[in-house]
């Protein structure tokens, strides 16, 4: 089941190019709307696509994603609609792969076998669980693995070199590097920096790096690019959101605002090597 | 002695008692987990860590706390023989000295001046920016912007003792949404920051770590005891929010097993309504803030708003080891409802002269249910963990009186 995530940057190398990472929150600001915005990401330019899965408490995200979860919640989103959103997809859409981002415990109570089954059936291709270290491989990294999905590890600058062959131990599609210490959405770090710190995984892993965290604009994206095997682009997208609503309700605007900033941010990451 | 049968043996290396607690962070967080996991290790191997503490407690906190006789309420009740556990006599008011006290060591041992801390009713609030302010280090506290206006005197408090207070508004504003802030902050400022938890709960090692700095309690109950009529006493009753007071009377006691040990929730306008906090009795397991436990949460897993009169009891979690002493059976969880605990506050008052927080006040409402059923030679301990100063303002409110009124 990992053909569509590893065919993805199978294409991307043999281009030449980074791999653009889209980050929208299932369900914001309406289950119709996110359905909208998810449908037309692949033609606005996103090569692989994170869609979050609401929780009410997320410990490692800033503002913007916190309240696009807030949103999606008080608009009645849930597991199974985040997993109907993914099903929905995969009628227009078989390429592109899909990766679930989001909390333990909502994955914990939909039931850990069920949910793999469901998301296996629905179409996605993968995991990234913020707070699943490796220290808990065995609640639900090592049953996704069992049945071909990918399970993508974060990294940080406080994963030293002696922690991460564990980090890349039990992983697949790509790892995600944190480019800082902090929240979703806040200043980008030095982007000499992060080329080290890619250089530093890849003598760790054969796998691609994409770093997330802080990258709002084009111009991010393509100093980012130029290192990483992909830029992950979240914040500024649930912001665009955020942006274009009236009275807290989508307008007609809301999908095309998202489509109209991933395709300028994707103009910076197809540039990024050139 | 803890032997192979023995309740007091947790938890293992991967933080978990049973199948509760844990390590559920994100890996930015993991490694400093880690590192204050070895940090602790290394402080309980040193006597000189157990010195420091000893005296801190004996003479800045003011320890042993009294075990004191309440002959009036025990005559009142006509049942079993009534003693409370006097930690409200501790400086700051509450058992939350405690463990900012060993917390503080431990973040000065480790080189990590900048402390950090939640606090929902502002004890815990207040006994950081204590021990704060009496080591030299600058602290932050995440309170909930509604828990800011409700608990405006522990507020002034803490500025006063030199604390920053960041109203959190993220969330819905209470103490679960502190402690989300808290989290963030540490995983922004990994370098310099200590995390200084004030329950039982959190990633492993803070469960155990809490519990061990607050077992001062029941060890030295267990002694006074003895002291008081030479034998250990038949129930033990303590409040449970987080559960760092209940834990630490608790501990000492688990494998003396003709002890009864009961922990009393706040079940706020009853279990039959949203407004209560009763995540043992009403809850289901689930993970948040590190570790896996009893939680109020809805049928997606999102986590419920808690409710109850004492702020402090407010948490839609509770610390792993209870969780783990729930489904052994070896503690019985119950819960009080606002009216009880707010009756049992006045009782006191009038009986004894003493005026508990509200956290207590829940635990005696249990007593008074309890002791009439028990015969005249049996003992309860029950632990009066803090006191009511903070707690005048929102009494009168529930009495129907209006202090700005002659």
């Amino acid at each position: 089941m990992t053909q569509r995530m590893d065919a993805r940057f199978a294409a991307l190398k043999a281009e030449n190019r980074p791999a653009f990472v889209t980050f929208v929150m299932a369900g914001d600001p309406d289950p119709i709307t996110a359905q909208q915005i998810v449908d037309g990401l692949p033609a606005a330019g996103a090569d692989v696509i994170e869609i979050g899965m609401p929780f009410s408490d997320p410990m490692a995200d800033g503002p913007a994603i916190q309240a696009a979860g807030q949103r999606a919640l008080e608009a009645g989103q849930d597991m199974v609609k985040t997993l109907q959103l993914v099903t929905n997809f995969r009628q227009k859409d078989d390429a592109t792969p899909i990766v679930l981002m989001g909390y333990y415990n909502p994955i914990y109570i939909y039931g850990v076998d069920k949910f793999i089954q469901d998301a296996i059936e629905a179409g996605v291709d993968g995991f990234i669980i913020v707070d699943l270290p490796p220290e808990e491989d065995e609640e639900f990294c090592l049953p996704a693995i069992k049945k071909g999905l990918n399970f993508i590890r974060l990294a940080a600058p406080t994963t030293d070199d002696k922690r991460l062959p564990m980090v890349m131990s039990n992983t697949s599609g790509f790892v995600y590097y944190v480019s800082m210490t902090g929240v979703t959405g806040s200043a980008l770090s030095n982007p000499t920096d992060i080329a080290e710190q890619v250089n530093r995984l890849k003598a760790h892993t054969d796998l691609p790096i994409c770093v997330g965290f802080g990258i709002k604009t084009a111009d991010d994206a393509k100093r980012i690019g130029a290192d990483a095997d992909g830029v992950v682009v979240g914040s500024a997208l649930v912001k665009a959101v955020e942006d274009s609503l009236e009275n807290g309700k989508a307008t007609a605007k809301t999908p095309s605002a998202v489509h109209d900033l991933v395709a300028d941010i994707s103009k910076g990451v197809r540039a990024a090597r050139s | 002695m803890s032997g192979e049968n023995s309740l007091r043996m947790g938890p293992d290396e991967r933080g978990r008692f049973g199948h509760f607690g844990g390590r559920f962070v994100a890996e930015t967080l993991m490694p400093l987990i880690l590192e204050l996991d070895q940090a602790y290790k290394d402080a309980k191997a040193d006597p000189t860590f157990k010195e420091e503490f000893d005296y801190l407690l004996k003479h800045y906190v003011g320890r042993p706390s009294p075990m004191y006789f309440a002959e009036r309420m025990t005559e009142h009740l006509g049942g079993a023989k009534i003693y409370f556990k006097r930690d409200e006599l501790n400086h700051t008011g509450s058992h939350k000295i405690n463990n900012c006290i060993g917390q503080i060591l431990l973040a000065k041992r480790m080189g990590k001046p900048r402390i950090i801390a939640e606090t929902g009713a502002g004890q815990h609030g207040v006994a950081t920016a204590t021990v704060c302010a009496r080591f030299g280090f600058p602290c932050t506290i995440y309170m909930g912007a509604k828990d800011v206006e409700r608990q405006a005197p522990n507020v002034f408090r803490m500025k006063l003792l030199g604390a920053e207070i960041v109203p959190v508004t993220a969330g819905k504003g209470t103490l679960k949404d502190s402690m989300n802030e808290a989290l963030r902050d540490w995983v922004t400022n990994v370098e310099d920051t200590y995390y200084l938890i004030g329950t039982a709960a959190g990633p492993h090692p803070y469960p155990e770590m809490v519990r061990d700095f607050q077992s001062i309690i029941g060890q030295e109950a267990k002694e006074q005891m003895q002291e008081a009529e030479g034998r250990l006493p038949d129930m033990l009753i303590a409040a449970v929010g987080g559960g760092s007071n209940a834990i630490g009377l608790f501990h000492p006691f688990l494998d003396d097993r003709e002890v009864k040990i009961v922990g009393v929730e706040a079940g706020g306008k009853g279990l039959d309504t949203d407004e209560h906090c009763a995540s043992l009795t009403a809850g289901s397991p689930g993970v948040l803030h590190g570790n896996r436990t009893y939680l109020l949460q809805n049928y997606d897993g999102q986590i419920d708003e808690g409710a109850s009169i004492s702020a402090g009891l407010d948490y839609p979690g509770i610390g792993p080891e209870h969780s783990f002493l729930k489904d052994s059976g070896r503690v019985e969880y119950v819960p009080i409802d606002d009216d009880e605990a707010l009756a049992a506050f006045q009782l006191l008052t009038r009986l004894e002269g003493i005026i508990p927080a509200l956290e207590p006040s829940h635990a005696l409402a249990e007593v008074v249910k309890r002791a009439p059923t028990m015969d005249k030679d049996q003992i309860i301990i029950m632990n009066l963990c803090g006191r009511g100063d903070k707690d005048v303002f929102t009494a009168a409110k529930h009495l129907g009186v209006d202090l700005n009124s002659d």
